[in-house]
């Protein structure tokens, strides 16, 4: 169940994640390493408690340490207005407003999503590319969020077990381990 | 209450002096506006844990801030692009509790003699408003060599050919050189150049109580989860151990109250969005070359030159890629720099005549590489290509390069002043950063840029690429906003009240008590970061406040 999409948006998003960083040869796609949950996660962030905007530390666990990452950090009043401003849009509210409107992230997905079309996900890979270049100020918006769920830590809801990273050969997160001398230097 | 000093902004600069001042048995107050992530709430005398290896938090999600939907700066190129093209993120040095120095990688080069004395030893330049400091390297050197030691830095004595005199020892020795540096050290020195291993606030032994560097990677940026990085927890922490200092963070600085020539306190904003005046013997403005100026507006002083002369470096920045891989996410970011590029040659020499320049100077170069996977795919087009692109990472995995720090001459026309109409959340006008850089910027870069490609191909590169920030492009383009963050320059220091905004102690000429104590003092850019520099130079200045002399 997505956090906040539809089921409908969800499928038009995976399908377009994908689109943007595929599975190929060498590794996983987006839908893989579930990029969309990562998007989803962020126009949902304010579903969780605290908020799911800023991950805890100091250490993941995947290197020993605790999973610290887990624990979301909670937000200070105005930490919370800017975060729902972005997402959430200014909505008329004057607290929001003092620069102007902010259309924000869920009117940009919804919009954007719903230009995709609801028959995207039966498009082939020319027909997805096309529909998504139709709209390049939202596709870049998707692309940005879509690297941030496949390479980000996976605590946000992207980077499934890790694919992102594995499929690039990288370790990710690694304190408390850190690197040797040695392997700094003479690797 | 009245404290004996309110310190406005808890980075480098008002952590040393709360540092110094406490120790002279000073009460204090410090605030902050940014969030505390730095020090552990429940006992501020010990670090916090909320740094982490974590890409999408410290790059994409504004940790540190300043978050620009909250505080938001603008920018132009020049008055004639009208009041702005640009809304948003410009120079953004973090607003938290720890200021910059929580995403610094540590880098602390001191300056140099002649980088205190351009007039006098270069002269004039077109456009230009070069000046001697008001101070000199001998002046400053005791306070430098006790900052390197509060701090904790390490480096390599006798290391740098061309550095100033030293009283004393590095406190530690240099770190563990990256493997990728290893290279393009050897061969920068086949071509002549003269790298040396950087002066790092990393510690490489464990020293003050805090551990040894693990080169986990995550440095420039990112807040050190270990607290290796000494600056500036190490001042602030031994400051809340006197008991004689408070921190109030999420806590903005509204406006300087005065009577008569003397400062009287400062109006805060708390968290809760209720104003109070903190009343005050003495007020330390310490909030950065952007922000400083900007708290100085907001309070109605007059001085023509408060904001002008913005200086930020001109970044030329040089990418090879590498037939093998280079190893650039481990390790403290940047281990090696030289300084050849600064001092000149006679072929930079004959490039500035022919440019139409009396004299230029470069900037300190920083071997350094990319490892941030996400930052790397956002380079690389979507679709069908991005797998291949990324497994294969030629600007991550097997990309090396050299960032040159460009000194950047002080314009009376690239300055800091209150935008007319954007505001930050709390409602307080936005700082309007208005740059361009000059001729010496453009034709030092483009004298050094190929020299920097040449060593990366004496490297091994099988293509390099020469950039920089700000770029060459159109005034309306985001490239027209400068990358750099080593802001200096907007509350210039002088002897003569007509040409500098504060005297060489940093006291504003007609407000005695009120002291600057950050970069926007400097005269000059210099080109090295400027954090070490502008920690010596608020020590010096709490010192001279309390009566106390360098350790």
């Amino acid at each position: 169940m997505p956090v906040w999409l539809t089921d409908e948006e969800y499928r038009v998003l995976e399908a377009a994640c994908e689109c943007l960083i595929p599975r190929s040869e060498r590794g996983p796609g987006a839908a893989a390493a579930g990029v969309a949950d990562y998007v989803d996660g962020l126009l949902g962030a304010f579903s969780f408690d605290p908020p799911r905007i800023w991950a805890g530390g100091p250490t993941s666990g995947r290197m020993g340490g605790e999973a610290g990452f887990a624990r979301f950090h909670r937000l200070s009043a105005i930490d919370e207005l800017a975060w729902r401003t972005r997402i959430e849009g200014s909505q008329s509210l004057p607290e929001r407003e003092f620069n102007g409107p902010v259309v924000g992230l869920q009117e940009r997905y919804r919009r954007g999503l719903g230009a995709l079309g609801a028959d995207f996900c039966d498009l082939d890979a020319t027909g997805q590319e096309a529909r998504l270049r139709a709209d390049t100020e939202f596709a870049d918006l998707l692309y940005g969020h879509a690297c941030e769920g496949m390479y980000g830590a996976p605590e946000y809801g992207g980077n499934r077990d890790l694919l992102g990273w594995r499929a690039i050969g990288i370790e990710g997160d690694v304190q408390p381990r850190g690197w040797t001398d040695e392997e700094v230097t003479r690797p | 209450m009245t404290v004996d000093a309110v310190i406005v902004g808890s980075g480098p600069g008002g952590a040393t002096v709360a540092d110094v001042l406490t120790a002279a048995g000073w009460t204090v107050t410090i605030v902050e506006k940014g969030r505390n992530h730095l020090l552990d709430p429940d006992d501020l005398t010990r670090p916090a844990s909320d740094f982490s290896n974590d890409e999408i938090k410290f790059r994409s999600r504004y940790f540190l801030g300043p978050d620009p939907l909250i505080e938001p700066r603008t920018f132009r190129v020049s008055e004639a692009d009208g009041d702005r093209t640009f809304v948003g993120e410009v120079n953004s040095v973090p607003s938290t509790v720890g200021g910059g120095g929580t995403h610094a990688d540590g880098k602390v080069p001191r300056f140099r003699p002649d980088d205190f004395r351009l007039m006098s030893r270069f002269g004039p330049q077109d456009e230009a408003d070069v000046a001697d400091w008001p101070l000199d390297y001998d002046q400053l050197e005791p306070y430098y060599a006790e900052v390197e030691r509060s701090v904790g830095v390490a480096g390599t004595d006798g290391a740098n050919p061309f550095a100033g005199p030293r009283s004393g020892p590095f406190p530690m020795p240099s770190g563990a050189p990256m493997f990728g540096a290893t290279l393009s050290v050897a061969a920068a020195e086949r071509l002549g150049y003269h790298p040396y291993p950087a002066p790092t606030a990393a510690n490489s032994v464990p020293y003050d109580g805090r551990p040894a560097c693990n080169n986990c990677g995550f440095c420039a940026f990112f807040g050190c989860p270990i607290h290796a990085k000494g600056d500036p927890v190490a001042m602030l922490r031994r400051a809340m151990a006197t008991g004689r200092a408070e921190l109030l963070p999420e806590t903005f600085a509204s406006g300087i109250r005065t009577v008569q020539n003397r400062a009287t306190g400062v109006d805060v904003v708390g968290p809760d969005g209720a104003t109070r005046f903190l009343a005050a013997r003495h007020v330390v403005v310490a909030a950065g070359a952007i922000e400083t100026p900007r708290l100085l507006l907001l309070s109605g002083f007059e001085h023509p030159l408060i904001g002008r002369y913005l200086m930020t470096h001109f970044q030329t920045i040089v990418a090879g890629g590498m037939p093998f891989r280079t190893y650039a996410e481990r390790g403290r970011a940047v281990t090696h720099v030289h300084d050849d590029m600064i001092v000149g040659d006679d072929a930079s020499r004959r490039a500035a005549a022919e440019g139409g320049l009396p004299w230029m100077r470069g900037g300190l170069v920083e071997h350094s590489g990319a490892a941030l996977p996400i930052l790397e795919a956002t380079h690389y087009p979507w679709g069908a290509a991005h797998p291949g692109l990324m497994a294969d990472s030629p600007i991550r995995a097997r990309l090396w390069a050299f960032i040159m720090q460009g000194e950047d001459l002080p314009y009376a026309t690239n300055r800091v002043d209150l935008d007319p109409a954007i505001r930050d959340a709390r409602g307080f006008p936005a700082a309007r950063v208005t740059y361009r850089a000059g001729r010496h910027e453009h034709v030092a870069s483009d004298h050094y840029g190929p020299r920097l490609a040449a060593i990366l191909k004496e490297m091994g590169a099988e293509w390099t690429a020469v950039t920089s920030s700000p770029g060459r492009g159109n005034a309306a383009s985001p490239e027209a906003v400068p990358e750099s963050r080593h802001n200096v320059g907007t509350v210039r220091m002088g002897t003569d009240p007509a040409s500098s905004v504060v005297d060489p102690q940093g006291r504003m000429h007609d407000v005695e008590n009120l002291v600057v104590a950050d970069s926007s003092v400097f005269v000059t850019s210099a080109g090295y970061g400027p954090t070490l520099t502008l920690v010596a130079l608020a020590a010096r200045a709490a010192h001279l406040l309390a009566g106390t002399r360098p350790a």
